[in-house]
């Protein structure tokens, strides 16, 4: 298992280029090479959702993405998606409503929330349970999470919910990147 | 609202966003599995695949010669390292509690499907997971043993042939034998009922995660657990050090739910191995291991027996209780069936009542605390039994328990299992209740084609854990005082550091003991710091469980804060030569009474005790003070939920569509958090009603081993909660609070369970176990139409 291929992300804007096993999971490139631990591991069966970061714009359970798989792609983590200084909507609605308690499942939430929010900008409080489906929380029972993602659909940025723009340096390196094409 | 201000100048009582949650939201938390140190290995365990063996020879080679292995220990390996074995922290007097040893790594035999029985050190987490595949362990398989009552049968395989029985101790509470019967002997009517309170995992959402850190004789551990001083005092003890040895940090821990008030092999083999070998070792939990080797909760069977008059007061109750402790008896193992003891009256006056509890050995996971530990099975129990004694009677369910229920002038009130409920208004809670649900109503408006029920359950909860006297080894038989310290140190410039001995895990104390803080020293709870979780600073803790931290940890906090204002009020009437016993707080000012002008505010108070030339003569330098607080007794909070479920009678499934909570944990600090607390609660009562089992086959083996076939209740499968709130002070502290953190549970499973019944009734079902899956509810509306299915 000691053979490596060399990976390209940008993540959170920012370029690099990596080498992994292939069975690296997308989710411990992400911390333990990127240094990025607010991305959580809370299971090893894809259920849990604690693990969700958007991949090309899309809301993806980083433990079930293998990081060869992610060449030349965009990840935002949920150090990307918003600062301490700059919160998100759905960050600014988590902390307004009590979405959270212990904290470790809220990462993914908040980034499945976020993703929903995109897709969905006026969703209804079903749609909102159902698109949580595949992100478990033990502390909240769900009211406030759900209430701060119907909260974030009000706030007036519903379905201008962005990715973070890269950086200069990580757009000309996604655009390299994807004039290559996948895989090295 | 942001919160930024006190309306009425008082922070206690405002929902004030949670000071804990910047950090949390950015991806900025810091858990366990967050740190890396320089140097840094791994562990991974190898377990045992079978429910009961005798390890036969152990073959490491392949692992050794795996790529990035360091070593590979067995159980023998590893025997000098520990000076104990894992500790069981429950010793009642006159009681023998038959207790097996439990050390880090399985010695001889292995008891339970996981049982860790070597382990693999290596550089990443990869290949120290590969490397433990290669493990070859020879099993010579035992005699296995599941069902608990199958474990008492004569003839029965033991679990452990050296203890001579399944049965670990026999425990008993309340009325005398013939006393109780003389009292059955005035009831009219007798009801009894067989319930199974199931197995079920406290899953917080963060596995376990260890690393060690041993440098030049000092520890530094960094641990997942509820029990920073618990776990310092264990390691102590088995790694033959001495605590100022040892430091141990829960840094932000990702929930607990019981699963972590425990003390864990692998805690014991991250620091040997660490000592050992000079490097750091860390050691992160998978899921699956969680299911299998994290302590498991509830696993009673109860009989239950309960008398009353034909005008529906109660006249005796009897509790049988079997309480399955799985293979070894872990820190609180046979002590947890116990503590719902201590609340077998529920809400009422019964005047004869007695709890007789037998533990079991069987070849599983052992049990132990997971939310609520004891009360949830207790209240299921006596909820579930009064709704039959009701239809029994012919009786209106709540009538039945207004009936019965303790006079609010009856407190305190002594009950017959000898405890002391501090206060209570359980007419007050249900009557709340009930002007948000119109039974009637909520029944015809029922689907087409769709069976609605409405469940009650009322509650009291013994919490504040806990007065040493009582609890402690010549009482209960803990070997621990229980009380709770705390330091409030006032900086120089006024702004505060408060450390507690407390171990919240998510539970919002920082926020909570900051408006408890602020308000006493007239400043925002913006300047109030809260440090815990770190046995390298402040004065020895006891920790967070048993909803605690606020009635006991936030009473430390008060009492040291009131010392702090005794010293500032001394300082300033110094200062404006005045009496200190005529200055109070104004505002943000500590002033002469009815002059409110001339005073100092905190920061010129603190300024002036630690520059130190105006304070009295006879005065220390300095702004800080110590207090540990021992509560005099328990505090009871109590509640009444209704919950309604819609059942569909073609698949026997249920859904939970509205859920209604009144609970009173005495006057509310942040009444956001209070409801936060009550709504994951109720979801963990649902999850145990509805979907959550752990479940082994006859050869012990784990089925439920993962989220996958293990069912924690996502957002899809529970409704928004409606939530309210008496406020009925304690007596036993002086913010007069109760603590909330388990109610929910306490309520929720009997409250569903009798809204399923209520439903089922209609189709002629008078009782159903949990969890009440679509197969089970299912099977029981054919066996009651005469149908073959059962």
């Amino acid at each position: 298992m000691s053979q490596t291929v060399p990976v390209r992300l940008v993540v959170n804007g920012e370029a690099h280029e990596l080498e992994v096993e292939p069975r690296l999971l997308l989710v411990h490139a992400l911390r333990d090479r990127l240094g990025l631990t607010g991305t959580h591991v809370g299971c090893d069966t894809s259920n849990c959702g604690a693990c969700t970061v958007h991949l090309d714009g899309q809301a993806v359970k980083s433990c079930t993405v293998l990081t060869v798989q992610a060449d030349g792609s965009e990840v935002t983590t949920i150090e990307g998606l918003g600062s301490p200084e700059k919160l998100h909507p759905v960050q600014e609605a988590f902390w307004e409503h009590h979405g959270l308690q212990c904290g470790y499942c809220t990462p993914g939430m908040i980034m499945a929330g976020a993703d929903l929010l995109k897709r969905t900008p006026d969703p209804s409080e079903e749609e909102v349970r159902r698109a949580l489906e595949g992100n478990l929380c033990r502390c909240t029972g769900y009211h406030n999470i759900v209430k701060a993602i119907l909260d974030a659909a009000k706030s007036g940025d519903t379905g201008q919910v962005e990715e973070p723009e890269p950086s200069q340096e990580g757009r000309e390196a996604a655009q390299e990147f994807a004039s290559e094409g996948l895989g090295a | 609202m942001s919160g930024d201000g006190a309306p009425d100048g008082k922070w206690v009582g405002q929902r004030i966003r949670r000071r804990e949650d910047p950090p949390l939201i950015t991806g900025r938390g810091r858990y366990t599995d967050d740190i890396t140190l320089p140097g840094q290995l791994w562990m991974s365990i190898v377990r045992s695949p079978v429910a009961h063996a005798r390890i036969g020879s152990i073959d490491k080679s392949a692992a050794e010669a795996a790529p990035g292995v360091h070593g590979v220990f067995t159980g023998e390996d590893l025997a000098g390292d520990f000076e104990s074995p894992l500790p069981m922290a429950w010793v009642p007097p006159g009681i023998e509690i038959k207790t097996p040893e439990h050390w880090p790594l399985a010695r001889g035999t292995v008891n339970h499907v996981g049982d860790p029985v070597a382990l693999v050190v290596g550089e990443d987490r990869y290949a120290v997971a590969d490397a433990a595949e290669l493990v070859g362990v020879d099993y010579d398989e035992l005699p296995v043993v599941v069902d608990m009552e199958a474990a008492l049968e004569d003839g029965a395989p033991l679990v452990h042939e050296s203890l001579g029985t399944n049965k670990s101790h026999e425990w008993s509470l309340g009325t005398e034998p013939d006393d109780l019967e003389a009292a059955f002997q005035q009831a009219d009517v007798v009801v009894e009922q067989r319930i199974v309170n199931h197995r079920s995992a406290p899953a917080p959402i963060e596995p376990r995660a260890v690393l060690a850190d041993y440098r030049a004789g000092d520890l530094t551990i960094y641990s997942a657990t509820q029990i920073p001083h618990f776990l310092r005092l264990f390691l102590a003890l088995a790694l033959g050090m001495t605590e100022d040895k040892i430091r141990v940090i829960a840094p932000d821990v990702g929930g607990g739910f019981g699963g972590k008030l425990q003390i864990y092999g692998e805690e014991y083999l991250a620091c040997a191995l660490a000592r050992r070998l000079n490097r750091p070792v860390k050691w992160v939990e998978t899921r699956s291991e969680h299911m299998q080797v994290t302590h498991h909760g509830r696993d009673q069977v109860d009989y239950m027996r309960v008398g009353a008059k034909r005008d529906g007061t109660i006249v005796a109750l009897h509790s049988r209780i079997f309480g399955d402790m799985g293979a070894y008896l872990m820190l609180l193992t046979p002590l947890i069936p116990e503590l719902g003891a201590f609340v077998m009256s529920g809400c009422y006056k019964i005047p004869a009542v007695r709890v007789d509890v037998t533990g079991v050995f069987t070849n599983k996971t052992p049990t132990d605390a997971v939310r609520g530990a004891g009360r949830p099975e207790a209240t299921h129990m006596i909820e579930v039994t009064l709704d039959k004694l009701a239809h029994e009677l012919g009786m209106d369910r709540l009538e039945l328990r207004r009936r019965n229920f303790i006079p609010k002038e009856d407190f305190p009130a002594e009950v017959a299992v000898g405890v002391i409920y501090d206060s209570g208004d359980y007419h007050g809670t249900l009557d709340k209740l009930l002007t948000k649900v119109d039974e009637q109503a909520i029944k015809a408006e029922a689907p087409e084609g769709i069976v609605r029920g409405v469940g009650y359950a009322t509650y009291t909860e013994i919490c504040g854990l806990a007065p040493s006297r009582i609890v402690g080894p010549s009482g209960l038989g803990l070997q621990a005082g229980l009380w709770e310290s705390a330091l409030v140190r006032v900086h120089i410039t006024g702004g505060v550091t408060v450390y507690t001995g407390t171990s919240p895990h998510g539970q919002g104390i920082d926020t909570t003991f900051a408006q408890i803080v602020a308000d006493r020293f007239g400043i925002s709870p913006e300047l109030v710091e809260v440090v815990h979780g770190d046995t390298g600073t402040g004065p020895q803790g006891l920790n967070t469980y048993g909803s605690r931290s606020l009635a006991v940890g936030g009473e430390a906090v008060v009492r040291a804060t009131d010392k702090v204002v005794a010293k500032i009020k001394n300082v300033v009437a110094n200062a404006l030569e005045a009496s200190p016993d005529d200055i109070e707080l104004t505002g943000d000012k500590f002033a002469v009474r009815g002059s409110p002008d001339k005073g100092m505010t905190l920061a010129e108070a603190a300024g002036a005790a630690y520059i130190a030339e105006s304070i009295p003569e006879d005065m220390e330098p300095g702004l800080e003070e110590t207090a540990f607080y021992d509560p005099q007794n328990f505090v009871f909070p109590f509640g009444a939920h209704a919950c309604v479920v819609d059942l569909d009678p073609e698949t026997g499934k249920v859904s939970v569509v509205r859920y209604v909570a009144v609970d009173d944990c005495g006057p509310a600090i942040n009444p956001m958090i209070i409801d936060g607390q009550v709504h994951g609660g109720v979801v963990h009562g649902i999850g145990q009603a509805l979907y959550e089992r752990i479940h082994f086959d006859e050869h012990g083996n784990l089925v439920t081993g993962t989220f996958v076939d293990y069912a924690l209740p996502s957002a899809a499968e529970v409704p928004s909660f409606e939530t309210d709130r008496t406020e009925t002070p304690s007596p036993v502290n002086a913010l007069g609070v109760k603590g909330v953190g388990e109610a929910g549970t306490i309520a929720a499973s009997a409250a569903v369970t009798n809204a399923v019944i209520d439903a089922l009734r209609q189709v002629g079902v008078d009782y159903i176990d949990m969890p009440l899956s679509p197969v089970r509810v299912w099977e029981a509306i054919q066996a009651a139409k005469g149908g073959v299915a059962a």
